[in-house]
Formats: structure tokens, sequence, C-alpha cells
């Protein structure tokens, strides 16, 4: 079990700039989320995407603003746990206890859930009996290339995932792209190599068409797809492989006993301490009177709830209000001279 | 102010009045229509403001652009009808609007 002094749920850039405002007080934190980079939604939803309402950055991208949270808070030398989902979160005494899927724990008197809106999950094939073939012959990723080689795969999507692995895949698999309209929003460059390998017969590309069953019995036998123009195809499949993009579930943190207002945590606009002492919330996640998700409300409700932690990691010293211009201790913490 | 119809998958609907200039989405979140959750705010981010256009009205509304049939590749269940309406700017000519919000968003 890991100790630290604030564990902070969610790498976006509010959870990142925590890290920040906590260690220029000398609190030590972790950084868990469920993605496997940091960045949150600026780096999944629009990393180039141009940002207008940072104060002082006239413009820039959902990954320039990651980018520089990460330069930013590089003095503190955080770990960082991706890939990992917050599943439990436990009180013991005046301590937070939290388990991660990956069977990691950690202990801390605060917790700061800067979730967004919860975790990005993989959109699924909302057939009920593609639900039990999951993990078996339905897929959402590819962990381990070697349980997709000389399969018949079918593929879905039509982003740069689905171009990706079909490309990929179709070295040691026959591979079926389908896409539900023609167009294909992967790179171009990807598709044009599909192309010629459908040319060829390596390759079959069907669009715009979706699934609309399987044939199971007892393992996948093949699934049927509908065109838009009513036609049925059935096409023999070992593995189904689904890349319908990323939804953000809020998951567990529904669970854990705080007070909620749809899928946001009330907060107070003191210090954004929740029901719950010790565990806060920021970000999009909170709700109060006038909130507003943006991320600099966000970087704002941090600053605020760090000094709320730092109350009870250091109960026996006393907190003092410092400016980073000014303050030795800061400047060593920044390893500044 | 222009009148909107919600139905939801069942074929239960409401009208409510929305004001121009508003979204299609926001009008729905005011007056708390379920079926549309919205999470991202309105940036098209998400597809969670998902909607199924009634034909008659579908091709009376400015096309999307192509970052939202992108975004709606990941919408649930999507149709050749289906928009973000967060993406649909409420004016006097769409009084009467109907849209249809799928079995679920996510």
């Amino acid at each position: 079990m890991k100790k630290t002094d604030v564990i902070i749920i969610g790498a976006g850039p509010v959870g990142l700039f925590a890290v920040h405002q906590l260690g220029i007080k000398g609190l030590k934190a972790v950084v868990i989320d469920n993605l496997d980079k940091a960045g949150g939604q600026c780096i999944e939803l629009y990393p180039d995407k141009p940002i207008y309402d940072i104060p002082a950055v006239p413009e820039c991208t959902g990954e320039q603003l990651t980018t520089r949270l990460l330069e930013q808070i590089k003095p503190f030398k955080t770990e960082l746990f991706l890939n990992e989902r917050v599943d439990e979160v436990k009180q013991e005494k005046d301590n937070w206890i939290v388990k991660t899927n990956n069977k990691n724990q950690f202990t801390a008197p605060n917790i700061i859930i800067a979730g967004g809106v919860g975790s990005f999950e993989p959109r699924k094939i909302s057939l009920k009996e593609a639900e039990k073939l999951e993990g078996k012959s339905v897929f959402y990723a590819v962990k381990n290339k070697d349980h997709f080689q000389n399969k018949k795969i079918s593929i879905f999507g039509g982003g740069d995932s689905a171009l990706d692995w079909a490309l990929e895949l179709s070295k040691y698999s026959k591979i079926t792209l389908i896409h539900r309209r023609n167009e294909f929003r992967g790179a171009q460059h990807t598709l044009s190599e599909l192309r010629k390998l459908e040319k060829e017969g390596k390759v079959s590309i069907k669009t715009p068409c979706q699934i609309v069953s399987l044939d199971n019995e007892k393992e996948l036998r093949s699934i049927n797809i509908k065109f838009d123009d009513g036609k049925t195809e059935k096409i023999r499949t070992d593995i189904i492989l689904g890349f319908f993009g990323l939804i953000m579930k809020l998951g567990p943190i529904a669970e854990w006993g705080l007070n909620m207002n749809k899928k946001t945590i009330e907060v107070n606009s003191e210090n954004f301490e929740t029901n719950k002492k010790g565990i806060f919330a920021a970000g999009d996640i909170c709700s109060y009177p006038g909130k507003l998700k943006l991320i600099l409300s966000g970087f704002h409700e941090v600053a605020l709830a760090s000094v709320e932690c730092f109350k009870r990691a250091r109960p026996n010293e006393k907190y003092r209000f410092e400016f980073t211009t000014s303050s030795k201790t800061i400047h060593n913490r920044l390893g500044k001279k | 102010m222009p009148k909107i119809t919600y139905k939801d998958h069942q074929g239960t609907s409401k009208t409510i009045e929305v004001e121009n200039g508003l979204s299609v989405m926001e009008g729905a979140i005011q007056k708390e229509i379920p079926g549309i959750d919205a999470d991202c705010g309105g940036s098209m981010a998400c597809a969670t403001c998902h909607v199924y256009v009634d034909d008659k009205w579908f091709d009376k509304i400015p096309k999307a652009e192509d970052a939202e049939i992108d975004m709606i590749d990941m919408a649930f269940e999507p149709k050749k009808n289906s928009r973000l309406s967060c993406q649909i700017i409420v004016n006097e000519e769409l009084d009467g609007l109907e849209v249809t919000t799928p079995e679920k968003q996510t």
C-alpha cells in the first residue's frame, strides 16, 4: 500500500494542476487515470482544437496545454498511475484507502476527484449476444496481437484505430472492415493502402452498413450486416473488433456515498470538499451554485482545495499563504535557486 | 417562441418552447427533457445529445459539418437522420421541429 498526502483521481488539466498547487505547499500526491496518457478530455477529445480562454495564453491546443502542465509539475516528481481505474474508496479512521482495478492500493488523508465526466470507456456493440462474447471473440482493443493471428476478423469503425488495426492485422489474418457510412475519418493514406489491399483481394471493405446480429454456437461463427439500401450479408467471423470511440461513464464514483447532483458531485465553494471530510471534487465533475465547466474554474478550485488538504495532511503545522514570486521555500520545492 | 417536440424511443412526446438562438440541446436541458445528457456541454466533444431528426425536418436544418458527422460515429445507434442536438440552433423557421431521442445515450 502506497502512502501519500493526496490521491488525485483524474489526470486531466485540473488533476495535473492540483499536483502543482499541492506541490508548492510541500504535499506529495499520486495521480490515477483510466486513460493510457495524461490530459483527460483535452488529449482524448480535442488534442488539436485550440483553446482560447486559458488566462495569459491567447491560444493553445489541448495537447499543448497538457504538455505545459506536465512541464510545470515536473519538479514534484509525481507518480502517474495510468490505465488504472479507481474502483473502491474506503475510510480508515482519518485516512482514505483507494483500490484500483489493477489491484494497486493507496492511502492518504485526502482525495481530490478531478474526474471530468467520469472515465473513458470504449463504446460497445449494443447486441446482447455481443456482450456475452466480450473478451472471448468480441474485443474493443488489441492488447496482445498473438490472439489475432490466422483468424477471420471483422473490424468496425471509421477512425484511425479501425484503419490502423485493419492494416496491421491484415498481415496475418483475413480482415473485413465495416463502417456505417462511406467516408472514413481516419488518416487518408492508411485508407488508400487498405483500398489497394481491397483491390488485391486481401482485405474486404463493407460500407455503409451496420451489424444486425451474430451467429453463435459455443463460439462466434459469423455476423450479419445490413446495408443502408436494406440488403443483408453474412460474413464468416471468428473475432469482432469494435472501434466506435470512447464514451464517458461516471463509473464507480457514484457508489462512494458522495452527495450527487445528476452526474456531478456537490461541493462547498469554500474549499471544494464534498459531504465526506477529506474528499474533494474539482473541475467539471463538481457542482456548486454558479459553477462553470471551464478549465480555469478547475484551476481555482484545486488551489483552494489544496489548502484544506494541507490542514488535514499536516495537522500540527500552521498553513502559511505564500507567493511563488517571493517564497524561498516554494523556490526550493520548484528546484529554483 | 418556436415550439420543439422531443419524442422518446417509445413514442412519448413533450413539446416545449425554446428561445431563438438556443440549441435544441440547451432547450432540452433547461426543461429537463430526459434522454439528452449533453455531457460535454455543447462543445461537440461527446455524442450524448444525439437525436434523430424527423424526416420532414431533416433537410430544413443546416447541414452538419464534418466534425459533427465524425462525432455521430460515436453515438449510440446512429442513423441517416442522426444529428447532435447541440448543433441545431433554434429559429422561427424551426417552429414545430420534431426530434426523437435514442433508446440510450451511452
